[in-house]
């Protein structure tokens, strides 16, 4: 059998090379029996080169080997698909692992020719440097490029993800892509004279290269080693560095033979200690950072702020405003904030002096057609809210707090405990407290007995903590 | 003040911040309308003729500050010029140098002023303002303030995807005595705070700094040693599950106080603590290990400290590359992670030999003395006096 030659296009051909494997292993050419060239047609251009060997049967490589060739295809060393062959002959002929030996030379070889790939794609995605064209709102930006390897389609992906919303070109001296916000274009060489004049953001960076720089720290052969001056042409910073390292020396002997200089400022001691003290300290100044705070759950348009007198004998916490709530902007105004005041009522506490929150302060909820479905906040979410809750408990003081369910004792406890048996008087971490039922709990009692048996047993709660607000030793009783 | 003559302040008075990176963060791309994503691993877009690498804007919102902390150019008894920036000139600034690719996103930190909740708020406006007004996908690491009420630390959150508490000084001593305003148990307390915060989100995948917290060290301001340092930061690491603990080396700094040392530390110091800190994060050093080789607990500066563990405990020496566990080939001076996952893959298919070993080390000279292959054995060579010499390099010209 002779040697058959392959031709593949110039650059990373890699559709060229994937087909022409298909077909060498289909014919079962062993890599001595293969010449590979190129023919200097860039292959940037035609995916469709090659027909022959385009119905060969794939072949399937293990993942590893696939990312390898898509890299090692870019590399310029022209030896590159001898090797990736052999490399796929030996993992079909009885070698599958060869992959994991890192220290056979030909894996050696390949894994320093991706190395070199990889490098030259990270160098790209860090020093290419737009320059912006229109100053319009149609923002347009160029760059140029001069990539050691042909890895310009393989960082288009990197450039689209990051720059999706403008549009751009990026010029190279082998091809050039487009993107204009919505579809990728590989087009021919560019030139560097294509390139705008640096503007405005420019100078703004040099400004910020030059006093990030700290003399004292001068160490120009680290710099070298990580932005070698092949890439300085791109960028417009790097003109200043001479200067800096020049200037380096004499500046760090200013600094060090400058005496340390008293303070011209007087200690403002008493502007500290009023700044440790700053914090709010009224309900409105609270309830300001909570309106105008992102909601820490999904769903909520507003806060739903609490309300209520400062120093009532009862405070109440349920779990989360509920679309009623949501809607006016006021805590237990929906169906079971009525329930709330129906029992109150008939337990005989004045709703109008007592303090009504909620443990957290937006509307969770997921949108399901028109309608908005409750959805419980999760404990971490109730303890986002939980610094908004103390403080508020702080500047409310109420005598006594009720805890309306599960969430609500949460909140104040921190801990996850079951309403059942903590139901009756409870301390919650030093404030009085009173654990009992959400009311809308009660509405969803199933059969009619039980429910009016639950809510006779809310109405006593709640005139349990009405007396014990009132006389807190007679709690024992 | 014009802005650029603000940037050229604010930029000045951050640059003594060392957490720099952009790493961590989950990958993102730019939604359709958005701007900007994350890589995962971080890019330097350009490196400073100090050898840094410039990845983030990195400014203070302002340099004025209530706090006089000695080690710092910002503290209020310090004549430098002062400035301060609007929100939205940090925003046209960040986004601006996006655009043009010349970073991977903002790392915005501030001196305390009127109240710390004050100085809070405005740091995570800006963070707020990027992602919602401009759909910004880049990295954003904001500096909180201790101090700071925590329901603004849990807004700042949402937006960032690092936040970072500096601890400066590793003993409460010299933070008392350095920073008289600043509190040892506040910040710690705000960094146990923030773990929790950290673990309860990834819990139940809600977004908060995913990309978790670090802090910084200043190194050689104070007297603490090299093991106070690695004792603290193993603290860190261990309590708090800190993504990383920063080491800055005290730099000279204009007007700086009567308390500091007149002289900064060799920068040697600040790189063989960064090495020793890899070691306790990635090869299963203990403090103590790495203590044990240090004279009156300071890192030798000529030798790193993988090395100068090896040299002391040459007993365990040499190991086989071809059978010995993977926790001993971790501690072979010269054999990086990578290379020691690529030994274990290797191994199972085939035996190595010494010229299999140096196609996956850059550094095989430095490893040879410890190892056995097939076909080499340092014999004597690990017991010869003169080892450190032969396997030290020649100088350290430059460091970093
Ligand atoms: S708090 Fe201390 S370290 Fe921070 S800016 Fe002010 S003086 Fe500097």
């Amino acid at each position: 059998m002779g040697v058959t030659p392959v031709t593949l296009g110039e650059g990373a051909d890699l559709d060229g090379f994937r087909r022409a494997v298909r077909r060498l292993i289909a014919e079962a050419r062993p890599p001595d029996a293969v010449v590979w060239q190129t023919d200097g047609t860039p292959s940037l251009f035609d995916g469709n080169r090659g027909e022959a060997g385009a119905d060969a049967p794939p072949i399937s490589l293990p993942r590893a080997a696939a990312d390898l060739i898509r890299l090692v295809v870019c590399h310029r060393d022209p030896e590159r698909y001898a090797l990736l062959y052999a490399c796929v002959w030996r993992l079909l002929h009885g070698e599958g692992a060869l992959l994991d030996i890192a220290s056979d030379p030909l894996v050696a070889r390949l894994a320093l020719m991706e190395k070199s790939v990889r490098r030259d794609l990270h160098k790209m995605h860090a020093f290419l440097r737009f320059r912006r064209v229109t100053d319009d709102e149609d923002e347009r930006y160029v760059a140029w490029f001069e990539p050691e390897h042909d890895i310009l389609e393989e960082t288009a992906d990197f450039f689209v993800d990051r720059f999706r919303r403008m549009t751009w070109s990026i010029l190279t001296p082998t091809g050039s892509l487009h993107w204009d916000r919505e579809t990728l274009t590989v087009g021919p060489p560019g030139e560097k004279s294509a390139l705008p004049a640096t503007g405005a953001v420019e100078a703004g960076w040099s400004t910020y290269y030059a006093s990030t720089f700290n003399p004292a720290r001068a160490n120009p052969s680290a710099m070298l080693r990580e932005m070698p001056k092949k890439y300085w042409a791109n960028m417009p910073e790097t003109n200043l560095i001479p200067d800096l390292l020049r200037a380096a020396g004499s500046r760090v002997e200013t600094l060090m033979s400058n005496a340390p200089a008293p303070s011209r400022k007087k200690d403002p001691a008493k502007a500290v200690a009023r700044m440790r003290e700053d914090h709010v300290r009224t309900l409105a100044d609270l309830n300001a950072v909570i309106a105008a705070a992102e909601p820490f759950v999904t769903g909520g348009t507003r806060a739903v702020l609490g309300e209520g007198p400062l120093k009532p004998s009862l405070a109440f916490v349920g779990e989360q405003p509920g679309d009623q709530e949501d809607v006016q902007g006021r805590p237990f105004v929906g169906p079971a904030g009525q329930i709330l005041a129906r029992a109150m009522a008939e337990a005989g506490i004045d709703r109008d002096a007592c303090y009504l929150t909620n443990a957290v302060k937006h509307f969770k909820f997921e949108p399901r057609g028109k309608r908005r479905l409750h959805k419980s906040p999760t404990a971490g979410e109730v303890r986002h809210y939980r610094w908004w809750l103390d403080k508020e408990l702080d500047l409310v003081a109420p005598k006594l707090i009720v805890a309306l369910g599960a969430t609500a004792v949460q909140a104040l406890t921190g801990k996850a405990l079951p309403i059942i048996k903590t139901r009756g008087p409870f301390d919650f971490n030093g404030r009085a407290g009173f654990v009992t039922v959400h009311p809308s709990y009660l509405l969803r009692v199933p059969d009619e007995a039980a429910k009016r048996e639950a809510y006779a047993a809310f109405v006593e709660d709640l005139a349990a903590a009405a007396a014990l607000a009132r006389n807190p030793t007679a709690r024992s009783a | 003040m014009e802005i650029l003559d603000k940037l050229a302040v604010l930029a000045d008075a951050a640059k003594y911040d060392a957490s720099c990176a952009s790493s961590g963060a989950p990958k993102r791309k730019a939604a359709a309308d958005g701007l900007g994503s994350t890589t995962g691993a971080g890019i330097c877009h350009a490196y400073t003729p100090d050898g840094r690498c410039v990845s983030l804007l990195k400014i203070l919102l302002t340099n004025y500050c209530l706090f006089d902390c000695a080690y710092c150019i910002n503290r209020r008894s310090s004549n430098v010029p002062r400035a301060r920036f609007t929100v939205d000139e940090v925003v046209a600034l960040t986004l601006g140098f996006y655009k043009r690719n010349m970073i991977e996103g903002l790392f915005l930190s501030s001196g305390i002023v009127r109240s710390a909740d004050h100085t809070m708020e405005q740091l995570m406006r800006v963070a707020k303002t990027l992602r919602r007004e401009h759909g910004f996908a880049g990295y954003i690491h904001l500096k909180t303030i201790p101090e700071a009420s925590p329901w603004l630390i849990e807004q700042a959150g949402l937006w960032a995807d690092r936040l970072s508490i500096n601890l400066e000084l590793p003993t409460a001593a010299g933070l008392s005595r350095l920073a008289p305003e600043k509190s040892d148990t506040t910040i710690r307390e705000a960094m146990g705070h923030m773990h929790a915060r950290i673990t309860e989100a990834r819990a139940e995948r809600r977004r908060f700094s995913p990309a978790g917290q670090s802090t910084q060290v200043i190194v050689g301001a104070d007297a603490a040693t090299d093991t106070d340092i690695l004792t603290a930061s193993d603290g860190l690491y261990r309590r708090f599950k800190l993504n990383r603990v920063y080491y800055s080396a005290f730099s000279p700094i204009d007007h700086a106080s009567g308390l500091l040392p007149p002289k900064p530390p060799p920068l040697a110091r600040e790189h063989r603590l960064y090495q020793a800190d890899w070691l306790l994060r990635h090869y299963a050093f203990s403090v103590d290990e790495i203590a044990s080789t240090s004279a009156d607990n300071m890192l030798d500066l000529d030798i790193d400290p993988k090395l100068a563990w090896a040299l002391k405990n040459r007993g365990a020496f040499p190991i086989d590359v071809n059978t010995a566990p993977k926790e001993m080939l971790l501690r072979v001076p010269g054999l990086g992670a990578r290379a020691v996952d690529k030994i274990v893959a290797a191994r199972r298919h085939t035996t190595l030999r010494a010229a299999d070993v140096a196609r996956l080390t850059v550094s095989f000279r430095r490893a040879a003395p410890f190892l056995i292959t097939l076909d080499h054995r340092p014999g004597a060579l690990t017991d010869r006096a003169d080892l450190r010499a032969r396997v030290a390099p020649p100088k350290q010209l430059s460091l970093l």
